[in-house]
C-alpha cells in the first residue's frame, strides 16, 4: 500500500521508533519516572511482607512481574499521549506510510522502553531480595523479551485508544491489566521454577503460552490498530 | 436465532415510527413473559424439584448459576465478540447497539454467577472463594466487559465509540483460551460438567426438567433484556439525532450530541 519513495513497513516503523526513542532521550521524564517508580515498589514490596514468613526467594518472581506490568503502564500511557500536544498523530498519519508501521514502530520504542526499565530492575530485585541469579540469566532474558512483546503489542493498542477518551490515563489500566493476566502468571511462574533450580524444560508449558500470546496479540493489536484512527 | 427475528422487527418498526419512538409506551410482552418463565422457573426449582442427596438443599443454586453461567460467559460474551467483528466489517450501527445490549446483560448475568458461586461455595467448599480455573476465567471476563462499559462510556462520538468497542470486544474473545490455559495449570476444584459432556447427562430425569426449564427462561430472559437495551439505545440515539438537527436549524449552538 506504500506510495513509491515511501519506506517499508519495517524501515518506517525503526524510523518511528527512532523519533519517539528520540524525544524520551532528550526529555528522560517518563523513564526516570519509571525507573524511580520501579525501585520504589521494590523496596515498598519488600517491607509490606514479613520478611521471617515468606522467604525472599518466593516473594521475588511475583514482585518482579507485578513491577513490570505497572512501570510498563507508565510509558505505555507517554506512547500516544506525546502525540496528543498540537495534534502531531495528524501529521504521523498524514505521513506516506502503513498505519501498521505506525503501530509496529509506536510498539517497538515501548519495547525499548520496557527492556530498559527491565535492565535496572531485574538486578536491582537480584540486589534487594538476595537472589542468586547468575545461574539462570539466560533463561530469564527469554522470559523479559517474551514477556515485555506481550505486554508492549496490548499495552500500544490500548494506549492508542485511552488517549482519546475522556479517561485517557485511568482507563489505560482498566483495559490493559486483564490482558496482562496470561503475561503475569507465566512469566511468575516459570521465573519461580528457574529460581528454585529447576530444569528450563519444567518452566516450558509456561514459556509456550508466553509465545502462543504474543503472536497472536502483536499480530491481531497491529491489524486492529487502522480501525482506532480512520476519519 | 431468536435476535436475528426481533432485530428485523425492530427495523422496520423504528423504519416506520422514527419520529415517534420517543412517546412510545408498547408494553414490553416479551419481558413480561420472560420474567413469568423466571419466576415459574424458583418456584419449580424450590417447591418441585427433589432434594440432592449429598449436598442438600445448597444444590438447588446450581438452577440458577449453570444457566446464567452458560448464557452469560458463551452467549453473551460471543454475541459482543461476533457482533463486534460484523461491525468492523460492515459498519452498522444496530450492530454496535447489539454488542453493547448485549454486554450490559451479559455482566449482569456474570455478575449473577459470581454471587451464587460463593453462596454455594461456602457449604460446600467450606470457603466462600477459591483460584479454581473457572473461577479465575469467570472473574476476568467480568473485568474485561467491565472495562468494556467503562470505555463506552468515556467516549462521546458514536463513531469512534462503536469502532473501539468493537476492537476490545474481538481482542476480549481472544483472550479467553489464553486465561483459561494459564489458569488450567493451577489444578482446578471446580465440578466437572453434568449436563455438557459427551456422554449422557448424569441427572435423575426431574432435575434435568427443572435444568431445562431454567436454561429455556434465563435465555428468554436474556433475549428480552438485549431486545429492550437494545430498542432504548435506538431511542437515545433518536433523540440525540432530534437535538443535533434542531440545533443545527437554530445554528446558535455547536452541533454536539448532548447526552
Amino acid at each position: 500500500m506504500s506510495a513509491t519513495g515511501a519506506p517499508g513497513v519495517l524501515a518506517a516503523a525503526a524510523m518511528i521508533a527512532r523519533k519517539d526513542l528520540a524525544i524520551e532521550f532528550r526529555t528522560r521524564s517518563a523513564f526516570l519516572a519509571a525507573l524511580v517508580f520501579s525501585l520504589l515498589a521494590i523496596v515498598i514490596f519488600y517491607f509490606a511482607w514479613d520478611a521471617t514468613a515468606v522467604s525472599a526467594a518466593d516473594l521475588a518472581p511475583g514482585v518482579l512481574w507485578v513491577i513490570f506490568t505497572f512501570s510498563g503502564l507508565l510509558g505505555l500511557h507517554r506512547s500516544f499521549g506525546v502525540e496528543a500536544a498540537d495534534r502531531a498523530i495528524d501529521g504521523l498519519l498524514a505521513s506516506p506510510v502503513d498505519r501498521e508501521a505506525v503501530f509496529l514502530g509506536k510498539a517497538l520504542a515501548n519495547l525499548v522502553f520496557v527492556l530498559g526499565v527491565q535492565a535496572i530492575a531485574i538486578p536491582a530485585v537480584a540486589l534487594f531480595y538476595n537472589l542468586p541469579l547468575t545461574h539462570v540469566v539466560g533463561p530469564l532474558l527469554l522470559i523479559a523479551l517474551l514477556a515485555a512483546i506481550g505486554l508492549v503489542a496490548v499495552g500500544t493498542l490500548f494506549s492508542a485508544m485511552a488517549a482519546n477518551t475522556r479517561l485517557a490515563e485511568l482507563l489505560l489500566p482498566v483495559l490493559s491489566l486483564p490482558f496482562f493476566v496470561p503475561i503475569v502468571l507465566p512469566a511468575a511462574q516459570s521465573t519461580a521454577r528457574l529460581l528454585a533450580g529447576r530444569p528450563v524444560a519444567e518452566a516450558m508449558s509456561w514459556l509456550r503460552i508466553l509465545i502462543a500470546f504474543d503472536i497472536v496479540f502483536v499480530v491481531a493489536c497491529a491489524l486492529a490498530y487502522p480501525f482506532t484512527l480512520e476519519d | 436465532m431468536t435476535m436475528t427475528a426481533s432485530t428485523r422487527a425492530e427495523r422496520a418498526s423504528t423504519e416506520h415510527a422514527r419520529p415517534s419512538t420517543r412517546s412510545d409506551g408498547r408494553t414490553d410482552w416479551l419481558l413480561i413473559a420472560a420474567v413469568l418463565a423466571f419466576i415459574a422457573t424458583l418456584v419449580r426449582a424450590v417447591a418441585f424439584t427433589p432434594i440432592e442427596a449429598t449436598q442438600g438443599a445448597a444444590q438447588k443454586i446450581f438452577y440458577i448459576h449453570a444457566p446464567s453461567a452458560f448464557i452469560g460467559l458463551y452467549v453473551a460474551f460471543g454475541l459482543v465478540a461476533v457482533s463486534g467483528l460484523l461491525y468492523l466489517w460492515l459498519r452498522d450501527e444496530r450492530l454496535d447497539r447489539i454488542a453493547a445490549s448485549s454486554a450490559e446483560v451479559g455482566v449482569v448475568y456474570t455478575t449473577v454467577v459470581l454471587v451464587t458461586g460463593p453462596i454455594w461455595g461456602k457449604p460446600i467448599w467450606g470457603t466462600w472463594w477459591t483460584w479454581d480455573a473457572r473461577l479465575t476465567l469467570t472473574l476476568f471476563l467480568w473485568f474485561v466487559y467491565l472495562g468494556y462499559l467503562i470505555l463506552r462510556g468515556a467516549i462521546e462520538d458514536p463513531g469512534v465509540r462503536a469502532r473501539y468497542s468493537a476492537v476490545l470486544g474481538v481482542l476480549g474473545a481472544l483472550l479467553v483460551p489464553f486465561i483459561h490455559l494459564s489458569v488450567y495449570l493451577f489444578r482446578t476444584l471446580h465440578p466437572m460438567p453434568i449436563i455438557l459432556k459427551p456422554s449422557e447427562p448424569s441427572l435423575p430425569p426431574q432435575m434435568l426438567a427443572t435444568f431445562f426449564m431454567a436454561f429455556a427462561s434465563f435465555m428468554l430472559l436474556y433475549v428480552a433484556l438485549v431486545r429492550a437495551r437494545y430498542r432504548l439505545a435506538g431511542i437515545v440515539e433518536s433523540l440525540d439525532d432530534d437535538v443535533v438537527s434542531e440545533t443545527a436549524s437554530v445554528g446558535a449552538l455547536r452541533a454536539e450530541p448532548v447526552r
